[in-house]
């Protein structure tokens, strides 16, 4: 921090560049492995090869597809409200790139490392549903309106058990911080939140089941806020095409497609922070450190989005109100019993 | 109660049966993949399979069996007859042939692989194979002429035909003309008798030609019926 | 304000209707949505004109014929009566063996033919077969429109097996032009009778699999049950038949009821929808009752293929099919329900008529009445369930 001081304003305003455009160098690598491993896990799974011909096994294929939606012609239909039209993707980019700033990837990488951290993802990441109701709305499409007002209700109410599950994590390490929360847990894989975390064994063994569930119903919620099968009504291939995608073409789209795929990480990346030990090894001291840091957050973030592709092509989908029965009547009691609990158990 | 049970009996089957569903998918992963990768691989097909018609033309017979029995009109046939002094030869399987096959096409765009023109063929000169890779640019490519007549021996084949016609007409002419009239046929008998040039029986028998209607082709017809009539 | 012209004219208003001076009931606050020829369900070319208010279905207007191919027109012009076969059987291309089936036996009931012993355990081997084929895409297209795409590359994997013992047979994965009237194409080929046991070995697991998978699981279920409930009475009123007649309740499979060719030498019993998860007669009955068909139709094969007796097939194909002047409606079972042939004959070489009475015309005429009052999302689960199959509809 002192070395900053020297450099003036334009030193410091270039710093300031590099150091939040890191993650965006990051989500473009990993959007890429990530399109390639959803399309051969899916593939194997339903025993067949996926894409073989571009490069070895088709690792050259996400650059392919990304080519190809980037040099698509841009169609914007006549009656479509423009301005919103052509905001909206980056509104939902920008919604879910903000909240990576407060995410730490290693003990030395934060953004910005803000004491609301966790407040502040769950608040920036609502963005996310005001830019998918414009691009619904401003395609002026039935189909387009259909899914755009079925996704925005959906995030809306999954954001409650969200953050009820932040809650509990916040309540258990007594800060919002997500690098302090990632501090609390390192030293081992005991130390892991989702397992009690650093407390003494008697609260830690209480805590147990109250922490898995809290994780299960973070990882289901999460799985809502992105919009992934079993939630993923809003884009339901067999009845609306494409849902509020249905107008969006080329760079556009390549912009929504994009953002999912950061909502995904960005989800999962809380997680991990919250209750998989973030950065800290699961050896204790064992292959830790700065860079190390980096692997193990990464790593842990690719299993949780291995577990979202995996459940994506195993689980049909839900239907709009039962979705609304889940959230409002199943996640939230749950939680609330949850908050109940662990309360009591930190009190006493 | 029954309800608040059926509530959490509800979220233990949705969170059991999910388990079981995904323990599949997960047991599919290390399964080998089916795929054939086509262009590099290419499976091997059974013997019976019904792919591309071909047709041996050496064993066409021109029996029409195969034109008549396809339901979707793809196949064309036409033939001239051939004269009894053409020897066409013998398909494999022995049956003689008796036409030049002038056009045989099989529009194969039209076909429907039902294999119905396999069965009646008597010579089993038309087959369907396992070839499967037969797309064309053009669609004119698609209509497979199969004839190896070009048109010179088709016209000439005609000709001979019709040539072949006309003398057998004639000479049935000059067999009804000859039954007709029996008295100058004693006379031309008579003639090579008396010393004449041996080239008088054709002169007599022109003048017999002569005294007949003259026969053209259709007119074998309009000389039997003026023989019937 | 849409005047809907397929309501009638009620005399009490409900709630967002106006009555107007000339009699009418016009209603408001409705959208037209159309589900056009083209849409990602894989059903084929329908177009479902639906009337939508909010999310509940007030009306749908299936629009058909857009795979309208003139088939009865076609029998017509036959020159003899096999040559109508390759035409019935791209008639319902995924269920061909049963559409020859068909055929054949109201041919051979008009001309009082008698085909060999053979010849029926085959065309029964056959039809099964292609009745487990079809099933599986039925089921398999009905896990896509519920959201799951695994369970239907299963299905397809499974149906490879089935396709490579059709080909192995008479050389064709689809449209076999096997069954003949009076017999058939080709006889079985040796390795036959051992491959198909180990398909059926082979098979049974990947039944269980399937509704671990699929079937039973809790999110499929509740997307299914109490969804699209077609009642007994109903049923019958719109000569409803096949699948989903059976699983609104009522025991009613042509093969025990009007017994045609050898069917009533094996032992197997009609599925019949219980309610088991919802309501008798709900989508999710309709695809139980397919996938407990499917192993009905693999103990029936096993039968089949114990009892197969030597003989020729193609004995009784008569040389020239000349029947006496006069008609006959045979009905059979095909995957999809009764599938009928009114045959008519003028005493010629040629069929004078040819009707069939496709079973997926007349399920999907049911469609308007079972999906009234429910939710888009289920409107396409309700279509998957009737189990069409454009070309039989069409014709």
């Amino acid at each position: 921090m002192d070395a900053l001081d020297n450099l003036g304003v334009w030193g410091s305003v270039l710093v300031a560049l590099v150091w939040s455009a890191l993650p965006v160098v990051f989500i473009l690598l990993y959007a890429l492995v990530t399109l390639y491993m959803e399309m051969k896990v899916a593939a194997h799974m339903q025993d067949r090869l996926a894409y073989m011909r571009t490069g070895w096994h088709g690792t050259l294929q996400p650059f392919a597809d990304i080519l190809k939606l980037l040099q698509k012609e841009d169609t914007i239909s006549q009656a479509a409200d423009k301005k919103l039209f052509i905001l909206a993707p980056y509104v939902v980019f920008i919604g879910t790139y903000a909240a990576f700033s407060a995410i730490p990837f290693s003990s030395i990488y934060i953004g910005s490392n803000i004491d609301l951290g966790a407040f502040f993802v769950v608040a920036v990441s609502s963005l996310v549903v005001v830019g998918i109701l414009m691009g619904g709305w401003a395609s002026n499409n039935k189909w387009s309106i259909f899914g755009a007002m079925r996704s925005a209700a959906q995030m809306v109410s999954y954001e409650i058990p969200t953050a009820l599950a932040i809650l509990i994590a916040v309540m258990i390490t007594g800060s919002l911080n997500l690098q302090e929360v990632t501090k609390f847990q390192e030293g081992g894989i005991h130390n892991w939140l989702i397992f009690g975390g650093p407390l003494p064994l008697t609260q830690k063994l209480l805590l147990i089941p109250f922490t898995l569930v809290t994780f299960l119903i973070l990882f289901i919620a999460s799985l809502a806020e992105v919009n992934r099968t079993p939630f993923d009504l809003p884009e339901a291939e067999s009845e609306l095409v494409q849902g509020f995608n249905t107008e969006y073409s080329g760079m556009r789209f390549a912009m929504f497609y994009l953002a999912e795929y950061a909502n995904m990480f960005l989800v999962s990346g809380v997680a991990v922070a919250l209750f998989l030990g973030g950065w800290s090894s699961p050896f204790g001291s064992f292959l830790s450190g700065p860079v190390w840091g980096l692997f193990w957050f990464i790593g842990k973030g690719m299993v949780l989005v291995f577990l979202q592709i995996w459940i994506r092509w195993t689980l049909p989908r839900l239907r709009v109100d039962q979705l609304m029965y889940i959230s409002w009547k199943v996640l939230t009691p749950f939680m609330f019993a949850c908050i109940f609990g662990v309360g009591l158990i930190l009190v006493l | 109660m029954s309800a608040v049970k059926g509530y959490f009996h509800n979220i233990w089957l949705a969170l059991s049966t999910v388990a079981i569903g995904m323990k599949i998918t997960f047991k599919h992963l290390f399964v080998p993949a089916v795929t054939v990768q086509y262009p590099d691989v290419k499976m091997k097909l059974p013997d019976r399979a019904r792919n591309r018609l071909y047709v041996n033309i050496d064993d066409c017979i021109g029996c029409d069996q195969c034109a008549m029995a396809c339901p979707v009109d793809c196949i064309t046939i036409e033939t001239v007859k051939s004269t009894p002094d053409q020897d066409l030869g013998t398909t494999s399987t022995g049956h003689k042939k008796r036409l030049h096959v002038s056009v045989f096409d099989i529009d194969i765009a039209k076909c429907c692989y039902c294999a119905l023109c396999v069965y009646p063929c008597p010579t089993e000169c038309i087959v369907m194979t396992d070839v499967y890779e037969f797309s064309e640019f053009d669609r004119k490519n698609l209509i497979y002429n199969y004839s190896i007549m070009t048109p010179h021996e088709i016209d000439a084949a005609r000709e001979k035909l019709k040539k072949a016609e006309e003398e057998a007409a004639a000479k049935k002419a000059a067999a009804a003309a000859a039954k007709a009239a029996p008295a100058p046929s004693a006379q031309t008998l008579a003639a090579p008798m008396t010393g004449g040039a041996v080239g008088t029986p054709t002169k007599t028998e022109g003048s017999n030609a002569a005294q007949s209607p003259k026969p053209t082709t259709p007119a074998p017809d309009s000389s039997g019926q003026t023989g019937n009539s | 304000m849409i005047e809907s012209k397929t309501l009638p004219t009620r005399y009490v208003t409900r709630p967002g209707e106006i009555r107007t001076s000339s009699g009418k009931t016009l209603r408001t606050d409705e959208m037209i949505i159309n589900m056009g020829p083209q849409h990602p369900s894989t059903h084929g070319v329908l177009r479902l004109e639906i009337v939508v208010d909010g999310e509940i279905i007030v009306d749908v207007i299936p629009h058909i014929g857009y795979l309208h191919r003139c088939f009865e027109k076609h029998a017509e012009h036959m020159s003899n009566y096999q040559q109508v076969i390759p035409y019935a059987d791209r008639m319902d291309y995924v269920a061909a063996m049963n559409m020859e089936h068909g055929y054949a036996v109201a041919v051979e009931r008009m001309l009082k033919l008698e085909v060999p012993e053979r010849v029926e355990y085959i065309r029964v081997i056959m039809a099964e077969l292609q009745r487990i084929a079809s099933h599986l895409i039925a089921v398999g297209t009905f896990g896509i429109d519920a959201g799951a795409f695994t369970p239907f590359l299963y299905a397809f994997h499974d149906r490879e097996h089935i396709l490579d013992l059709f080909e192995m047979t008479c050389g064709a994965r689809l449209l076999y032009n096997y069954i003949w009237v009076g017999g058939l194409s080709h006889d079985l080929p040796e390795q036959f009778v051992d491959k198909c046991k180990e398909f059926c070995v082979y098979f049974k697991p990947r039944i269980k699999q399937f509704n671990d998978l699929l079937t039973y699981n809790e999110i499929f279920v509740k997307r299914c049950a109490n969804v699209g409930v077609l009642p007994k009475d109903v049923a019958i009123n719109y000569a409803c038949s096949g699948p989903m007649l059976r699983a609104s309740g009522v025991n009613w499979d042509l093969r025990r009821d009007d017994p045609y060719s050898i069917y009533n030498r094996f032992e197997w019993e009609p599925q019949v929808g219980k309610g088991e998860m919802g309501t008798v007669g709900d989508t999710w009955d309709r695809h139980i009752v397919r996938m407990r068909e499917m192993e009905q139709s693999v103990k029936i094969i096993e039968q089949a293929l114990e009892g197969i007796p030597a003989g020729n097939v193609q004995a009784a194909i008569p040389k020239k099919i000349r029947p006496e002047v006069g008609e006959i409606y045979a009905r059979t079972e095909t995957p999809r329900g009764e599938l009928g042939y009114y045959v008519m004959s003028d005493g010629s070489a040629s069929p004078f008529r040819v009707k069939a009475r496709s079973p997926a015309f007349v399920n999907l005429s049911v469609l308007p009445e079972i999906s009234r009052g429910g939710m888009l999302a289920d409107l396409v689960l309700i279509a998957g369930s009737v189990d069409i199959v454009l070309g039989e509809v069409d014709r």
